[in-house]
């Protein structure tokens, strides 16, 4: 056959199509997503979801709780940063809980979400979380999911190696991430004379095992490195606690490059007990510093803040034995302990591989002296292969964090390549991955940093979102998946998005919290010191130009709600006291100009509004909760006279026939 | 009648007394449990309130979600529940421990003219006890303050004496409670006592 020169254009022309359909890019993941998926995280309405998760807000600065496996976002809980929402910072009685050395810093970065713990267990009472931007550690009662405590760390600039506890939660931590000269050193220094001026200050705060109340114990100053993440040992390591170091360049700038270039930076181990021993001694050198120690007191519904004065500190490098370096590739993050308290495992985001240390090889070598070198002159640096227990072999790109689950299998997270790989913790062989949608930092599993994990879900919690929801402009939300790990391979089961950043989280099973919840304040214990306890004891004080307003709300009334006498220039505080003794009665308060936010006041509760009437007038104010049928008549008037004008002081509300 | 026949009787009759006394014995005890358990609860379900509100109704006086109730109420004008308002609590402890008395002191005396004297005082109790709580109820449910914000259709919202009532977004009900349900098996026992007579045994009649 002959064929024209038609016929071998036509030819050539089927083989492009067919050579190109064969190049094709390979499809994209979608079968990692669980077959049953909508049926393991429906949660049918009105029933509740099995594990609470704690995120954390990130640059919001507060926890959002969720449910899950359904993902419904059930509450935010304000924490470093003022919420409008709900009074939060704006309400007289908690604008102390956001007081610092710096004054008045209504925001900050919450990064990680830690439940308290007892025997390496969580024990739903409590949870802390890191103000990262202002150094800050703050508490939250789980029985309320009020933030009743916030502790401001001296001498360390961004407290991000935090606020990871003790087996028993004896303390929590906090440390520099940016190292700079200490808080009563000489400070005005030219920067590029880091390595001379500047240090680190591992803070361990102690937590009273009754009450949670949080006392900074002791600071070790350490070598400025900065400081990432922190883990505590449990069993067998109880008495260490360890942290990533990176930049151990010491670089002061360009880090990007300048912390980058040594293979290796370090874990760094410190034994605590010996620490708290040799504080015990007196070995501590007590610092003047300035820091605010703010609590919440849930009788009186007011929050105190103290500024206190002192700290002690230990230099590491005057007492041998207290810390010892673990060389780790390279520039780590995570650094997280198996639940038997043997093995450390480390995620250095630029390393090729991810290295399991083995605290018994650790403490042998420490017998054994078996160094590498020193830093500062006397700070031992082990050897890497006399401490590692192994590697886990090309894990993926940008290994940041690793969680355990109850079957004796590790899962990290890669932000690089945006997935999660598991591994099993005896050989350290990778046995699964599955794609993250994108760029996880860290991930949580049930009970995944404790002795006994639980297990069945793991949420991979991501920094991009891109094309995963309808967009919403230039500004995403980031969000999470949600990964059921029951069987051999992990799957998809859902994803959502979030608040803020969720940097890391913390699940818990729900019955170790639900069972505790109080539904409303018990009025008779109302320790506040405006408290007004009937509608019969409301009143109106003037003390110069000081007006107290001792208010009631009940539905479906303010009392009192016609309220003369008030002058321009006036500073009013306006008490609101919750009358209801009910479950979810909450009222609102808020008042027309005011500069400030609204009250969101609970059963039984007294909060309090500071408001300035700048100008003569008739100024509304009304319950902002859509309490009842009758919410919308649960409004009053303010009158506003000028400045020096004598109108009388005069309060009062209608005569109800019905309750009299 | 041959002696044996006789001597059958006599042994039946001996039986009977003392299964009365025991069952008088228990009856009377039962109704002890009033001092301790509520004796009448009304329930409130509405949708906003799935956990329910409840008043519990015991010998001495009321209990329970009374404030919520109140303040739920107050919408259609009705009167504040108040412990104090009723006279009836105090002296209700005595009257029941009269009563429960004349049970014990029955079965002791194994006297059936005292058996009868309690059976009617039982009877003319729960009437009288019954008709009052209806005419409270009455009280409650029609003396409506006309000024409230909620007119109820008919000015009447009166709860159920016994069973389910719908009372707008509420079904309400009016049910015994622990206490209640003892005594009434108390009374049941006592009117057993009273009423029930064993037939004599084949056995023994041969």
């Amino acid at each position: 056959m002959k064929l024209s020169p038609y016929d071998y254009f036509k030819l050539a022309l089927v083989m492009l199509v067919v050579t190109f359909a064969w190049s094709c890019k390979p499809g994209k993941a979608g079968s990692s997503v669980d077959a049953d998926a909508a049926k393991k995280v429906y949660v049918a309405p009105g029933k509740y979801d099995e594990i609470y998760a704690f995120l954390s807000g990130g640059f919001s600065g507060q926890i959002a709780v969720y449910g899950i496996p359904s993902g419904r976002l059930l509450k935010v809980i304000p924490v470093f940063s003022q919420n409008p929402e709900n009074g939060w910072g704006y309400s007289e009685e908690t604008k102390p809980m956001l007081n610092t050395s710096h004054g008045f810093v209504p925001w900050d970065d919450a990064h990680h979400p830690e439940l308290s713990k007892t025997n390496g267990e969580d024990d739903g009472r409590w949870i802390f979380i890191n103000g990262n931007n202002t150094p800050r550690i703050a508490r939250i009662n789980l029985t309320t999911f009020k933030t009743v405590e916030i502790i401001e760390l001296p001498n360390i600039g961004g407290n991000h190696a935090s606020p990871f506890c003790t087996e028993n939660t004896e303390y929590v931590v906090g440390n520099t991430r940016f190292s700079q000269p200490l808080d009563n050193a000489k400070n005005d220094v030219p920067i590029d004379s880091y390595k001379q001026n500047f240090k680190g200050a591992v803070s361990f705060v102690k937590v009273d095992k009754d009450n949670g109340s949080m006392k900074l114990a002791f600071q070790l100053i350490v070598p400025p490195f900065n400081y990432d993440l922190a883990h505590a040992g449990k069993g067998p390591s109880h008495d260490w606690m360890f942290f990533t170091c990176y930049n151990t360049e010491e670089a002061h700038t360009l880090l990007e490059v300048n912390a980058s270039q040594r293979d290796k930076d370090f874990v760094m181990a410190v034994n605590w007990k010996k620490a708290e021993e040799l504080i015990q001694q007196g070995k501590g050198t007590k610092t003047p510093v300035k820091y605010a120690h703010n609590v919440y007191d849930e009788n009186t519904h007011t929050a105190t803040s103290t500024m206190e004065t002192e700290t002690q500190t230990l230099d590491v490098t005057k007492f041998p034995g207290l810390v010892y370096y673990m060389p780790c590739p390279k520039s780590p993050h995570g650094v997280d302990v198996t639940p038997d308290g043997e093995n450390i495992v480390a995620s250095g985001k630029l390393a090729a591989v991810i290295p399991v240390f083995s605290f018994q090889k650790m403490l042998t070598a420490i017998d054994k002296k078996d160094y590498d070198g020193m830093i500062d002159g006397n700070l031992p640096v082990l050897k890497y292969e006399s401490v590692l227990k192994g590697e886990v072999k090309k894990p993926g790109l940008g290994p940041l964090h690793t969680e355990f689950d109850d079957k004796g299998f590790a899962y990290s997270t890669m932000f690089v390549s945006s997935e999660v790989v598991k591994w099993r913790i005896d050989n350290l062989q990778i046995v699964d991955r599955i794609p993250s949608y994108y760029s996880p930092g860290h991930l949580s599993i049930v009970g995944g940093d404790s002795k006994k994990p639980y297990g069945k879900y793991l949420l991979s919690l991501n920094k991009i979102t891109k094309d995963r929801y309808l967009p919403t402009g230039p500004e995403l939300a980031q969000a999470c998946q949600l990964i059921d790990i029951t069987g051999d391979k992990m799957k998809l089961l859902l994803d959502f998005p979030t608040i803020g950043e969720p940097h890391y989280a913390q699940m818990i099973l729900a019955d170790k919290i639900n069972k505790n919840q109080v539904k409303f304040y018990k009025l008779e214990d109302n320790k506040n010191a405006y408290v007004t306890k009937s509608e019969k004891d409301t009143k109106v004080v003037r003390n110069g130009s000081r007006v107290d307003v001792y208010m009631t709300a009940i539905r479906s009334h303010l009392a009192p709600d016609n309220i003369e006498g008030i002058k321009v220039g006036d500073d009013v505080y306006i008490h609101v006291t919750n009358l209801e003794q009910d479950w979810d009665v909450p009222h609102g308060f808020a008042i027309k100009g005011a500069n400030n936010a609204e009250l969101l006041i609970m059963p039984g509760e007294t909060c309090t509004l500071k408001w300035n009437p700048y100008q003569q007038g008739i100024v509304p104010f009304y319950c902002t909760d859509f309490c009842s049928a009758l919410h919308q008549e649960m409004q009053g008037y303010f009158r506003v006279s000028p400045a020096g004008s004598n109108t009388p002081l005069k309060f009062s509300i209608g005569e109800n026939p019905v309750t009299q | 009648m041959s002696a044996r026949q006789r001597y059958t009787f006599t042994l039946n009759r001996k039986i009977m007394k003392s299964l009365t006394r025991v069952l008088v014995f228990i009856s009377a005890t039962l109704m002890l449990s009033a001092y301790f358990l509520p004796l009448w609860h009304i329930l409130l379900d509405a949708p906003q309130y799935p956990e329910g509100l409840e008043m519990k109704i015991w010998l001495k006086g009321l209990s329970g979600n009374i404030d919520q109730i109140n303040g739920l109420n107050h919408y259609i004008g009705m009167k504040f529940i108040r412990n104090a308002d009723f006279k009836e609590f105090k002296f209700l402890p005595y009257v029941f421990g009269i009563l429960v008395s004349i049970g014990f002191m029955a079965a002791i005396a194994k006297s059936r003219k005292l058996l009868w004297i309690w059976f009617i005082s039982l009877c003319l109790f729960a009437v009288i006890g019954f008709s009052d709580f209806y005419v409270w109820e009455y009280k409650y449910g029609h003396n409506l303050n006309p000024h409230a914000a909620i007119k109820v259709e008919g000015m009447n919202y009166q709860p159920p004496l016994f069973g389910y009532k719908q009372l707008l977004n509420f079904t309400a009900g009016s049910l015994p409670d622990a206490g209640g349900i003892l005594v009434g098996l108390g009374g049941v026992l006592a009117a057993a006592a009273i009423f029930y007579k064993p037939k004599s045994s084949p056995n023994l009649s041969k």
